[in-house]
């Protein structure tokens, strides 16, 4: 590869042709501060628009100071990261940006997290000149099921919009107005609600301000705790036990499900169940509804369509309502573990306890921002009354454990409740990209076969390649299986099935970048790819662990469809397992 | 084509065509027809003379006979009085405003002297909707020349050689553009023409496009030919709703004429231009903003490199160049590069259209050799100071650029003479000021309309510039103290120094400008809190001047704020406290009696 020699701060460096004279510094360990750039490696993600001009220096021979992320070395160089004039650049622009921010960090959702905030004291800001004259720049708070859209705290980096437009191809946000007005927001500055915006919060995951933050719960779900009528119940998900322990200072990686098991007794939760026990229904249902169509499509029915998509995901049940609404029959109809655990809960368990569902309060503890508005949809209530009341993420769930003044890291480790909190392996994996897929693997490989897996590591389905591809051995039958996540790696592997292209049995899609564990709800991870990586470990690790790993083995799930569902796919099953999808068209709404 | 002993042309640009030129046309016409004239007489719609401040104007070859200020009305008295008995019609010749001499021809107009026309070299004097007229002023010519004579690497040294520099603002080499773009290989590539023309004043190249549409069309097929492109794109502002139409009808008739297409003059050289449309975001002038908007993406500049040259329209080759670079081209290629070098200075060379405006008798596009002096274009070509007022600056490079002083009135306007003395050539609009404007006021006024295009992709033009623009106010409000002016000046040259795109990068110059010339000014606002030129409204006092007042009581009862009292026949007072400084009073008072501090 070709080399490229530069000077920076007196020291002389080589580096690849492409370098940025950001990265070549910090071979140096010259570490030039950046605001508005960002970079998850493995995903190929970059955020550079080179637009909040903090991390300027000065190149020898050039008129202006360069903007370090955006400016590629050239041979022969000579930079200087710490002059004076490079100081007081970078100084004065950041009392720019602040001049125009609010100073409310005491109740910011951001605040102890946010990027600008961080800035402003390793620069020593202590105070803006001008401020008593300067204008902010104001725009109207925008509140959806999901997200809270607070732009007076939007500094104009593009993360959102990289993330929405190329990572996503979702396309809700843009930048919209110009000069001191120029915000990023929906076309024509309309609410989140009334554009194609999936909710998936991977624009609130990178927002290094307050702009956009998730709707937060937490009040909610207190004021059910301490309502002596009501019975709350709370599901965790899948990758919250791998994120969670990095809010209260723990390694990435770090798995905290028996300490969380605690913390939420402790909070006052009558029971505390698992999500993942969901996961093993969904894959019974889901799983089922797989080799149906799979054996009707190799005895030649014509109306059993292939591939089958995963639905676990609702950002990715809203993208394919968006785009994809000729594909509306094709996605597998079980609906989410969120979901099906809400139902089961207000009907099997309700029964069990004695308990009206209006008094049996369902709390979800979410990596997804997208689940906020899944438990909101219409068609998952029943008499005004939802499955789940409310969806907390894992960040919300992390700031009630510490208003509690609970100590996370001191707590002894606790077991889930019966019967909704057993769970096997194959139920914990989906946090990750390729993990339900794989749990599906498990299941249907032996019920189709009727023979006993020998391996249950299907290596070939894991890692962070945004699309990957694999054909499973189903005992002489090859199974074409597709895995994307990242919405935009989603509408790749869409567009070949629209189009016929493609040649999938059976296709998983997760509309976050590593799946769950790369939630819009997690801990932020600040564009350290590396945390991701640490968090499916976890994953792994914890399904390595169970005693059990195939979900049709979880024996709490076999006495549910004895007692109450009778089988997989069951009428009844139906009726409270599955769901159906609608084509949706957004309205242009007059702005208030 | 048929002989005329006389052509009566009327000036179509678009400030003449506002004040109904199109009917003095028409009438015209009528009145030759009527006189069964229509073969002798040829009356012809052209683009701009340049001669703005006098329009309508009709101008009567060959007597060289300018006619000013003409209505619908007046064809009749041309036609019986000018063409049909050889009498001048008096009234509407010019008379100079300083010495009420008449001036009838055009060697007579003060205006027209010291200029040398390249770039404006047909307008005003083809009828721009006819290529024929184009043709026999040598339109293509040079695309003959370079497609049959030429290899491109020849026609790029003639261009080379010319010392020709960008037009646009930033005064890049132009053959050296073209070689980069050239030299970038790939099976596609572009000729884009900027002719987002945004500097408020500047209309030298809608002027350009409404007079002269083929002088563009040409220089763009020799680029084509030159950089190995095969097509071309206008992007051009949907304000300029004529411009658009005239090109339109060029471009058609170009291709009809197998000038535009493919296999031009049958040489095998493919070219065809088209029109895009920008919504008039200033930034979009800036290289980069303009490809991202063509592409349909926001206007928004991103950071060079790469150059368009490396990756430009859809990721390919692209070359733009501005309008007045385009027009320049073809007497490049036909009289070749010495004879271009032959005009203006060491480093500048060729002739520069300037929009004058401001405080100046002749406003109106003038062209002339670069290196003229801004006293030679203020003075001789711009025929002084309105009203015998006292020259004070002139602001050069439109609202990013600086303003020259008294000190300046003998430098040689070049691009780099500019930029040493705080301002910039920008594309050429000049505004001149006299005595009694603030240059605080001049600064914030420029500063408003910076702030208002920015297109907020990065903070400091986004957010500083607005900060600037809000310290200039509170000093314009008397709210300034002396320390402002240091931050004024820090913000300016940070601002300068750390914006994304030249926009950001040349906002602050009218405030650093104005800070190195007239420093003193800004100081007597910050600190004996008055405006010496009188303009900012929150620093003046009206007085009333004891001994000159009568008591008329005139000025008490126009007040509309009752601020005026005192009895009949006695001298009044004005209190300040209520004071909203409108004016009326002073207006009012028949004895000079009410003065501003």
């Amino acid at each position: 590869m070709e080399t490229i020699k530069l000077t920076i701060d007196n020291r002389a460096v080589e580096v690849p042709r492409g370098t940025t004279i950001n990265k070549a510094a910090r071979l140096l360990g010259i570490e030039i501060p950046v605001l508005c750039y960002m970079e998850l490696k493995d995903m190929n993600i970059e955020n550079k628009p080179a637009g909040c001009r903090i991390c300027v220096v000065e190149v020898e021979g050039r008129r202006n100071l360069a903007p370090s992320c955006a400016t590629n070395c050239e041979e022969g160089m000579i930079v200087r990261t710490h002059t004076t004039r490079v100081l007081n650049a970078r100084r004065t622009v950041m009392e720019f940006i602040l001049s125009d921010h609010p100073k409310d960090c005491l109740i910011c959702a951001k605040s102890g997290n946010c990027e600008l905030q961080s800035m402003a004291h390793k620069l020593g800001i202590r105070e803006i000149p001008g401020q008593e004259i300067a204008a902010m720049s104001t725009y109207r708070l925008d509140t959806s099921p999901s997200i809270i859209r607070d732009l007076d705290k939007c500094i104009m980096c593009r993360r959102c919009e990289m993330m929405c437009n190329e990572i996503q191809t979702v396309g809700a946000l843009s930048a919209v107005n110009r000069g001191f007005m120029a915000a990023v927001a929906p076309a024509f500055e309309q609410n989140l609600e009334h554009s194609t915006c999936t909710y998936c919060g991977q624009c609130v995951a990178v927002c290094p301000t307050g702009a956009l933050t998730e709707v937060d719960h937490t009040p909610d779900v207190l004021r059910a705790l301490a309502d002596p009528s009501k019975t709350v119940i709370v599901q965790t998900a899948p990758a919250v036990r791998a994120a969670l322990g990095e809010e209260f200072g723990m390694e990435p990686g770090t798995l905290v499900t028996g300490k969380m098991v605690s913390a939420l007794r402790a909070l006052g939760f009558d029971y505390v169940f698992d999500t993942d026990f969901a996961a093993d229904l969904t894959i019974m249902e889901e799983g089922t509804e797989l080799l149906d169509r799979l054996n009707r499509h190799l005895s030649g029915d014509k109306s059993a369509r292939l591939p089958i998509l995963t639905s676990c995901c609702p950002g990715w049940v809203n993208f394919f309502e968006y785009y994809f609404p000729d594909l509306k029959e094709v996605p597998s109809t079980a609906k989410s573990p969120q979901q099906m655990f809400g139902a089961i809960a207000k009907t099997y368990f309700a029964d069990k306890i004695k308990v009206n569902r209006k008094d049996l309060v369902v709390v979800s503890i979410m990596p997804c921002l997208a689940k906020k508005y899944e438990c909101q949809r219409e068609e998952f209530s029943t008499d005004n009354n939802r499955d789940v009341d409310f969806s907390i993420s894992t960040r919300e769930l992390a700031a009630f454990i510490k208003q509690a003044n609970i100590d996370l890291n001191n707590l002894e480790e606790d077991d889930f409740d019966a019967p909704l909190g057993e769970s096997t392996g194959a139920g914990v994996i989906f946090g990750a990209t390729g993990g339900v897929i794989e749990a599906a693997v498990r299941t249907a490989y032996e019920l189709q076969t009727g023979k006993k897996l020998d391996r249950l590591d299907f290596t070939e389905l894991r890692g962070l390649e945004g699309v990957r591809e694999a054909t499973i051995d189903f005992d002489g039958l090859p199974v074409r299986i597709g895995i994307a996540h990242g919405l935009g790696n989603a509408r790749k592997l869409l567009d070949d099935v629209r189009s016929g292209k493609s040649q999938f049995h059976a296709i998983e899609v997760m509309a976050c970048p590593g799946g769950c564990i790369g939630g819009g709800g997690q801990p932020l991870h600040h564009g350290n790819s590396e945390i991701i990586k640490a968090r499916a470990a976890a994953i792994y690790a914890e399904d390595k662990k169970k005693p059990l790993r195939k979900s049709h083995e979880n024996p709490f799930i076999i006495k549910l469809y004895e007692e109450f569902l009778d089988r997989p796919n069951s009428e009844k099953a139906h009726h409270l397992l599955h769901t159906h999808y609608f084509e949706r068209k957004k309205k242009i709404v007059v702005k208030q | 084509m048929s002989q005329y002993r006389m052509q009566i042309m009327v000036c179509g640009g678009a400030g003449c065509s506002d004040l109904n030129s199109e009917a003095i046309f028409d009438n015209l016409q009528l009145e030759i027809e009527a006189f069964a004239l229509e073969n002798e007489i040829q009356v012809v719609r052209t683009g701009c003379f340049g001669l703005c401040g006098l329009g309508p104007v009709v101008r009567v070859m060959p007597d060289e006979v300018i006619y000013t200020h003409v209505s619908p009305d007046d064809a009749t008295e041309i036609v019986s009085e000018h063409v049909l008995k050889g009498r001048k019609v008096e009234r509407l010749l010019h008379k100079d405003p300083v010495s009420q001499k008449i001036l009838a021809t055009e060697p007579e107009l003060s205006a027209c002297k010291k200029q040398l026309r390249i770039v404006l070299r047909n307008c005003g004097i083809i009828d721009p909707e006819n290529i024929e007229e184009a043709i026999a002023a040598n339109a293509y010519e040079a695309l003959a020349k370079a497609l049959t004579e030429l290899t491109p690497d020849e026609a790029i040294k003639i261009i080379k050689d010319s010392g020709l520099r960008g037009r646009g603002g930033g005064g890049f080499p132009t053959g050296l553009k073209w070689e980069i773009a050239r030299k970038n290989q790939a099976e596609e590539k572009y000729v884009v023409c900027n002719a987002d023309e945004g500097d408020p004043g500047a209309f030298m190249d809608r002027s350009v496009l409404e007079g002269d549409p083929h002088a563009v069309l040409e220089a763009m097929a020799i680029c084509g030919y030159c950089i190995g492109a095969a097509n071309g794109l206008i992007y051009i502002r949907a304000e300029y709703p004529l411009a658009v139409a005239r090109l339109k009808t060029a471009i058609s008739q170009a291709r009809q004429y197998g000038l535009l297409g493919s296999n031009i003059m049958g040489t095998g050289f493919n070219f065809d231009i088209g029109i895009k449309y920008g919504a008039g975001a200033f930034v979009c002038g800036e290289e980069t903003a303009l490809i991202h908007s063509m592409e349909g993406l926001r206007g928004e500049p991103t950071v060079k490199p790469p150059f368009p040259a490396e990756s430009g329209f859809r990721g390919k080759p692209t070359n733009v160049n501005n309008v007045e670079t385009f027009a320049c081209i073809s007497p490049v290629i036909l009289k070749g590069a010495d004879w271009f070098r032959s005009i203006g200075t060491e480093k500048s060379k060729g002739t520069k259209v300037f929009a004058l405006a401001g405080k100046i008798n002749n406003v109106g596009l003038v062209e002339v050799p670069m290196g003229t002096t801004l006293r030679e274009v203020v003075f001789e070509i711009g025929g002084g100071i309105r009203d015998g007022k006292k020259f004070k600056a002139a602001q050069t490079g439109g609202p990013s650029g600086g303003c020259l002083t008294e000190k300046h009135l003998d430098t040689p306007i070049d691009f780099d003479n500019l930029i040493a003395a705080g301002s910039m050539m920008g594309s050429g609009g000049l505004i001149v000021m006299d005595e009694d404007d603030c240059m605080v006021s001049v600064a914030k006024f420029f500063l408003e309309f910076t702030v208002e295009e920015s297109c907020g992709k990065c903070s400091p033009c986004r957010i500083g510039n607005k900060r600037l623009h809000e310290l200039l106010e509170h000093i314009t409000k008397g709210k300034g103290a002396p320390a402002d002016l240091d931050r004024l000046r820090n913000m300016s040259r940070v601002i300068k120094d750390t914006s994304l795109c030249g926009l950001g990068q040349s906002s602050p110059n009218p405030v650093l400008s104005t800070l190195d010339n007239f420093y003193e000014e800004y100081e007597s606002h910050v600190t004996a809190k008055k405006c010496p030129a009188g303009q900012c409204r929150d620093l003046m006092e009206y007085f009333i001047i004891e001994a000159n007042c009568v008591g008329c009581t005139a000025c008490a009862r126009v007040c509309p704020v009752n601020a005026i009292t005192g009895e009949r026949k006695e001298p009044h007072i004005i209190n300040p406290e209520i004071c909203i400084k409108c004016g009326a009073c002073k207006e009012k008072c028949k004895f000079d009696a009410i003065i501003i501090h």
